[in-house]
C-alpha cells in the first residue's frame, strides 16, 4: 500500500460565535417575519453600502447635486404658474408681455438694444419725432427686467414670452424624455443581451446582426428623416431613442457581460435544480447584468437630452416648448448670430442642456466606480 | 462498508455512454473531427453506494458527471435511473421530463466561489430547487432550509439564512452547496471535485460531512476527483478513467491494493507518501496525456504503456474484463502484469 492517508489536520473552520440550541427562538422569529420585510432590510443594507461608496466620488456627488437643482426647477414651475405668475403673461408657449423699452432716436444706429433709427421711429410711433428724443417702444426680445408689474428675470424671447418660465417648463420635458429613453433602452438591451448570450446559436446571431445594422445607421440623420416623415412627439422620441440604443450598442455591451455570467457554475446549479431557460435568464443572468445596465441608463439620459435639443433646434419635433425649441426660436428670428448681444436667448437654454447632460454623465461615471471595483482609487 | 453493486437493482445503469465534441466547425462545413471526451463507458451505481471517478484532467470525468445530471446531452448510450417506481432512460427524455428527473438528482460543484449567485442570499440559493419545483410555501421552505443548514453544520442557521455568499468562507460556502444539493432529498448526487478548491485543513471536515449525510439520507454519490487519497476516503468503489475510457473499476481497497492496469499502477506510484525514507517504485510511463481527437482503434494507453505488446497493437481497445471480486480491468496483459 503506497497510498498516503488522507490529511490528518482536523481543524474546523471558525464558526460564528454564540452557538445556540438549534431550535432557537431566533430561528422561529425569522421564519415568522414576512419575506418582503426581510427583502426590504437586505435591500436597505446593500443600498447603504453602495451609497457609502458612491459618496466618496466627488464628481458623482456634484452631478447628483446638479440633477437635484434641475429637479427643483422642474417642480417649481407649476407652483409659480398657479401662484405668482399670471398665465396670460408667463405661459411658456402662449404668454405675451410687451415690455416698454427706452430707445434713443439717432440718425445712424450703432447699438440696436438702446438706439433706434429716426425713420423707423417715425413710422412706428409718430412722424414728429426728431433725432435726440427718447421713445418707449414695446420691443421683443426684451433684456432682463427686475422691476415693474411683471418682472422678466431672464428677459423675453422674440415673441414676448418669458424666458425663465420657458426654461423651467422645459426642464420637466427633459427629465421625462430622459426617463422614457433610458428605461426603454435598459429594458430592451438587458433582455436582448441576456437572451442572445444565453441561447447563443441563431438567436444570438440574428439579434447581434440586427444590432450591427442599427449601429451602422447614423443615429441623428436617421432621426431627422423619421421626424420629417412622421409627426413625432416627446414620448415617441424617447421610445425611439430607447429602441435604437437598446437593440444597438448597449445590447452588445450587455451581451458580453451576460456571456461572462453564463459560464459561471451557479448557472449550471440553477439548471440542475430544475430551473428552466427563463428562470435562469431572469433570476440569475439579468440581476447580474443589471448594475451595468443602470450605468448605460445614465449615459442614455445624456444622449437623449442632447438628441432632443438637436432635433427641436431644427424644428423637427412636434413639441410646444423645450430647450431646443427656445434656441430654435432665437435662430428662426435671426438672433443666433448676433453674438452675445442677445445672450438671454441662447445661454439659459444652451447651458441647461449642457449641464443636465453633463450631470447625468458624471453620475454615471460615479456609479461605474461603485459597480466596477477596478476603477476605484483605493 | 463495501456495497456489492449486483445484489440490489442498481440505482444507475450506464451503458456505452459517449460524448463527442465536434471541432473545426466552419460556417457551412460539417465537422469532420471529434474530441471523444467520453467514449463508450459502462458502469452501475447501487443505491447508497458512492463511486469514485478518478483520472487526470481532460480524461472525461467531468463530462461524464455532467451527462448524468443532464447538463450535457450524451452523443450515444443509455443512462437508466431507478428510484422506486421511477425507472427511465434519462439519456433520452424530453424537456418536460428533465425537470421531474432533476428533483431526484443534484450536483455539487468544484468552486464554491462560483457556484453561488453573488446577488442571492443563502436562503435563495439553498431553496432554489424547492422554488423551481414549486414545493411548499415560503415559510415551509425557510424551515426546511434552516433544518438543512443545521444538518451541514452551519449553526446557528438563522445567522446564515439571509447572508450573501461573499460573507462566508470557502468551507462554509461548500457546506451551503451541500445543503442545496440535499434540499430535495435526492437519491443521487454528482460531486465534481467538491474539496479540491478548499484549504487542506477544512477538506477533511467537508468529506466527513458528505459521507455522514450520505449514510443518514441514503444518497449515492458519483465522486469525481483526481486525488486518490480523497477517493479512498470517500468511495466504496473506484473507476479509473483514461482518455474517455474506463480502464479499471472495482472496490476501492481492492483496486488500490492490487492495481491491475498499468495506468492505475502509475497513478498510485505518483501519490506522495509522508515518509522521507520511502523509496518510490519507478514507473516507466512515457510522455503526457495525448488528445482524444478521432483516436485510433487500438488501446488508448498504448503510446505511454511500458507493457505494450503486439497483442495491444493489432486488437481494438480492450474491453473491461472481470478478474474476480468485482474488479474489472481493460488490458490484454493484465494477468501477466499482475504476476
Amino acid at each position: 500500500m503506497t497510498l498516503g492517508e488522507p490529511t490528518q489536520v482536523q481543524q474546523e473552520e471558525p464558526q460564528p460565535v454564540g452557538i445556540e440550541p438549534s431550535d432557537s427562538a431566533a430561528a422561529a422569529e425569522l421564519v415568522r417575519t414576512p419575506m418582503w420585510r426581510v427583502r426590504l432590510r437586505l435591500f436597505r443594507r446593500s443600498f447603504a453600502r453602495n451609497w457609502a461608496l458612491f459618496r466618496e466620488n466627488k464628481m458623482g456627488m456634484f452631478g447628483l447635486v446638479l440633477i437635484g437643482i434641475f429637479a427643483l426647477m422642474a417642480i417649481i414651475h407649476p407652483i409659480l404658474m398657479s401662484t405668482v405668475w399670471d398665465p396670460k403673461v408667463y405661459d411658456p408657449v402662449t404668454g405675451y408681455d410687451a415690455v416698454l423699452t427706452e430707445y434713443e432716436v439717432v440718425e445712424e444706429v450703432t447699438d440696436p438694444t438702446t438706439q433706434i433709427e429716426v425713420s423707423e421711429a417715425r413710422i412706428k410711433l409718430n412722424p414728429t419725432i426728431k433725432v435726440g428724443d427718447t421713445v418707449r417702444i414695446p420691443a421683443q426680445p426684451a433684456p432682463p427686467t427686475w422691476t415693474g408689474e411683471n418682472p422678466h428675470y431672464l428677459g423675453t424671447d422674440p415673441q414676448g414670452r418669458d424666458i425663465l418660465s420657458q426654461l423651467l417648463y422645459s426642464t420637466r420635458a427633459a427629465f421625462f424624455l430622459g426617463a422614457v429613453a433610458a428605461l426603454t433602452t435598459v429594458i430592451i438591451a438587458t433582455t436582448v443581451g441576456s437572451v442572445a448570450a444565453y441561447f447563443g446559436g441563431w438567436i444570438d446571431g440574428g439579434l447581434m446582426r440586427f444590432a450591427d445594422l442599427i449601429l451602422l445607421m447614423p443615429l441623428l440623420p436617421l432621426l431627422i428623416v423619421m421626424s420629417a416623415a412622421f409627426d413625432i412627439n416627446m414620448v415617441m422620441l424617447g421610445v425611439l431613442i430607447g429602441i435604437l440604443n437598446g437593440f444597438g450598442g448597449v445590447a452588445i455591451v450587455l451581451k458580453s457581460q451576460a456571456l461572462s455570467i453564463k459560464v459561471k457554475a451557479y448557472i449550471d446549479a440553477a439548471k440542475v435544480a430544475g430551473g428552466g431557460d427563463w428562470h435562469v435568464i431572469f433570476r440569475h443572468i439579468v440581476p447580474n447584468v443589471l448594475p451595468l445596465s443602470f450605468l448605460y441608463m445614465m449615459f442614455g439620459v445624456t444622449e437623449a437630452i442632447a438628441i432632443e435639443a438637436t432635433l427641436s433646434f431644427f424644428g423637427l419635433l412636434n413639441v410646444p416648448m423645450t430647450w431646443g425649441v427656445m434656441i430654435n426660436t432665437a435662430q428662426a428670428n435671426g438672433y443666433l448670430l448676433s453674438g452675445t448681444q442677445y445672450w438671454w436667448l441662447l445661454f439659459p437654454a444652451g447651458l441647461a442642456v449642457t449641464f443636465l447632460a453633463f450631470a447625468f454623465f458624471i453620475v454615471g461615471r460615479g456609479m461605474d466606480e461603485v459597480i466596477n471595483p477596478r476603477l476605484r482609487a483605493r | 462498508m463495501t456495497v456489492s453493486p449486483v445484489r440490489t437493482k442498481p440505482l444507475l445503469e450506464i451503458r456505452d455512454l459517449k460524448k463527442h465534441f465536434p471541432i473545426s466547425r466552419g460556417l457551412f462545413r460539417r465537422p469532420t473531427e471529434f474530441v471523444h471526451a467520453v467514449d463508450g463507458i459502462s458502469f452501475e451505481i447501487a443505491p447508497g453506494e458512492s463511486l469514485g471517478l478518478v483520472g487526470e484532467s481532460g480524461c472525461g470525468k467531468s463530462t461524464t458527471g455532467r451527462m448524468l445530471v443532464k447538463l450535457m446531452e450524451p452523443t450515444d448510450g443509455t443512462i437508466v435511473f431507478r428510484d422506486g417506481e421511477y425507472e427511465k432512460d434519462v439519456a433520452h427524455i424530453g424537456r418536460s421530463e428533465v425537470k421531474e428527473f432533476r428533483s431526484r438528482v443534484q450536483m455539487i460543484f468544484q468552486d464554491p466561489y462560483e457556484s453561488m449567485n453573488p446577488r442571492r442570499t443563502i436562503f435563495d440559493t439553498v431553496s432554489e430547487p424547492l422554488a423551481v419545483q414549486h414545493v411548499g410555501t415560503v415559510q415551509e421552505r425557510e424551515e426546511r432550509v434552516l433544518e438543512l443548514l443545521r444538518m451541514v453544520g452551519l449553526t446557528p442557521p438563522e445567522n446564515f439564512l439571509f447572508r450573501y455568499p461573499h460573507e462566508l468562507s470557502g468551507g462554509q460556502r461548500q457546506r451551503v452547496a451541500i445543503a442545496r444539493a440535499l434540499v430535495m432529498n435526492p437519491r443521487f448526487v454528482v460531486a465534481d471535485e467538491p474539496t479540491s478548491m478548499l484549504d487542506v485543513s477544512i477538506r477533511i471536515s467537508i468529506m466527513e460531512l458528505m459521507t455522514k449525510l450520505a449514510r443518514e439520507l441514503g444518497v449515492s454519490y458519483l465522486y469525481i476527483t483526481h486525488d486518490l487519497a480523497v477517493a479512498r476516503y470517500m468511495c466504496d468503489r473506484i473507476a479509473v478513467m483514461y482518455l474517455g475510457k474506463i480502464v479499471e473499476i472495482g472496490p476501492t481497497e481492492e483496486v488500490l491494493a492490487r492495481p491491475r492496469h498499468p495506468y492505475t499502477r502509475a497513478l498510485l506510484s505518483a501519490v506522495p507518501v509522508p515518509d522521507p525514507t520511502y523509496r518510490r517504485t519507478p514507473v516507466e510511463i512515457k510522455g503526457g496525456i495525448s488528445k482524444a481527437i478521432n483516436p485510433a482503434p487500438e488501446c488508448r494507453f498504448i503510446e505511454r504503456c511500458p507493457f505494450a505488446a503486439e497483442v495491444c497493437r493489432t486488437n481494438p481497445h480492450p474491453p473491461l474484463e472481470d478478474k474476480g471480486d468485482n474488479h474489472a480491468v481493460a488490458c490484454y496483459r493484465a494477468d501477466e502484469i499482475a504476476s
